[in-house]
């Protein structure tokens, strides 16, 4: 196993490298575009909330294969080319961004209502009531939660495989069917995606601790 | 004298209930006036009207000489100038004491970071309260809460208070400093004051006017001598003898 490490090397350390970039990227939009969903999905008015609903819902409920494999097929036909990991990754973005508007939007819902309405009653608008009062407080609901969608994320990346993405599975798939060591290679990209996956676990129970 | 709050012929209504019937209602400025009624008589609904926390579907509400059922109406502008005290104090969780103060005076008012200071420091005091200034909400007793509820409200410089409840949720030891500095805001004379309670002896001692509704009406509005000597209405008059008995 370590041969098959070691002669293959410079391909899973690009694939790791796909990878980490991929999910950091996602992770990085995704949490933007999942809170402003989420706040969407909260404001007075109804059409606001309407439009936050049925993004929530339809890009929740669509396997992620096919919302990247649009991206890849689709996107490419009628407005402008993009690669296998130009592709996943906005695929793995926009659906993870349904799964955390979801999240932060429970975690506002958990925040009391006399909070929103002590701060508008002091003429504060709803924004300015959400920033200041009520997003601080639902953030400690939220990061337990948050820190699931994370590792989901990255174990997610994996899509790019099917879109020659370049990342750490598609690199996986190359050498066992070069190698024919089929298993050993999967151990291998296993232990790779734990290398990011785990300190991501371990980080967000600290956080948890730290903020209860 | 002016009025402060005028409801002209307001219905309210929760989906298909009808939570305030009818209501024809004059607060002129400077006056202090308790609400009472039963449980669910919709006392909470009326006063969260005023500020625009309750939407009303029909009539004419004007605060400060604004219609608040107005469509173009600015409810930020006249919720500064209307003060909320809640049952449940509601102080921001995630802010201290002296920043529960300061928050609104700075972000709606954009007042000068020092003057909001001095006030809020200043308030604390009046409110018997300048030595937890930098206590969180958790760290407070209920009557402390709700006092520095009541400063936060006055940081703003209303000319309307609502106070829905205030004692409620207290224990009562805590109810009497409570009620001292509800008495102190009602006294300035500028200050129009609406408060639910059921504490009878503080309103005997604060109001001008005493209010009692019940099903979501009006049913009884006096002068508060007439309305604890000998109120008309049969339901206030049950409504007292039940509530001074205790
Ligand atoms: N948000 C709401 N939705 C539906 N019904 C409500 C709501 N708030 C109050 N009500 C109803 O309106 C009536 C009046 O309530 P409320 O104003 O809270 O009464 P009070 O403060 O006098 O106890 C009650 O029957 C209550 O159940
Ligand atoms: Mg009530």
């Amino acid at each position: 196993m370590i041969h098959l490490l070691t002669s293959n090397w410079s391909a899973f350390i690009s694939g790791f490298g796909w990878t980490l970039l991929s999910s950091i990227l996602a992770l990085f939009f995704s949490l933007i575009i999942g809170s402003l969903f989420a706040i969407l999905e909260v404001v007075p008015n109804k059409a606001l909330r309407i439009i936050g609903n049925v993004y929530v819902e339809i890009f929740r409920n669509i396997p992620l294969l096919v919302i990247t494999m649009f991206f890849y097929l689709v996107i490419p036909l009628y407005i402008v080319k993009i690669n296998g990991f130009t592709a996943g990754t906005i695929g793995l973005t926009i659906y993870t961004s349904a799964f955390i508007a979801e999240t932060v939007r429970a975690g506002i819902n958990s925040v009391d209502p006399g909070q929103m309405e002590a701060a508008r009653s002091q003429g504060m608008t709803f924004w300015k009531a959400m920033r200041y009062i009520v997003l601080p407080q639902a953030f400690k609901y939220v990061i337990p939660p948050l820190g699931n969608q994370f590792v989901n994320l990255v174990k997610n990346s994996s899509v790019l495989a099917f879109v020659a993405g370049f990342d750490l599975m598609y690199q996986g798939n190359a050498i066992a069917s070069q190698t024919f060591e089929t298993v050993n290679t999967y151990v291998i990209v296993g232990i790779f995606y734990l290398i990011i996956t785990l300190p991501i676990s371990y980080y967000m129970q600290h956080l948890e601790k730290k903020l209860a | 004298m002016s009025s402060m709050i005028e409801f002209r012929n307001v219905q309210k209504y929760y989906g298909e209930f009808h939570a305030l019937k009818d209501i024809n209602l004059e607060i002129d400025k400077g006056e202090t006036v308790v609400l009472i009624g039963p449980s669910g008589s919709g006392k909470s609904t009326l006063s969260r009207t005023v500020n625009g926390l309750e939407t009303i579907q029909e009539g004419q509400l004007i605060v400060n000489g604004r219609d608040i059922a107005d469509k173009t109406t600015d409810i930020n502008r006249i919720r500064r100038d209307v003060g909320m005290v809640f049952q449940h104090f509601n102080l921001y969780a995630n802010k201290d004491v002296l920043e529960n103060i300061m928050l609104a005076p700075r972000i709606v008012l954009k007042m000068n970071e020092e003057e909001n200071k001095k006030q809020a420091m200043a308030l604390l005091d009046q409110v018997g309260l300048a030595d937890k200034a930098h206590n969180m909400p958790s760290q407070i007793s209920g009557g402390q809460k709700q006092r520095v509820a009541i400063a936060r409200s006055l940081a703003m410089k209303p000319r309307c208070m609502l106070f829905d409840e205030p004692t409620s949720a207290l224990d009562p030891e805590m109810i009497d400093d409570v009620l001292g500095v509800i008495k102190y805001v009602t006294s300035q004379s500028d200050m129009t004051s609406l408060i639910v309670t059921h504490e009878m002896g503080f309103a005997q001692e604060v109001a001008n006017r005493v209010i009692f509704m019940a099903d979501g009406q009006v049913l009884e509005d006096d002068s508060k001598d007439k309305f604890f000597d000998h109120p008309t209405n049969e339901r206030a008059r049950q409504f007292l003898s039940k509530i001074i008995k205790h």
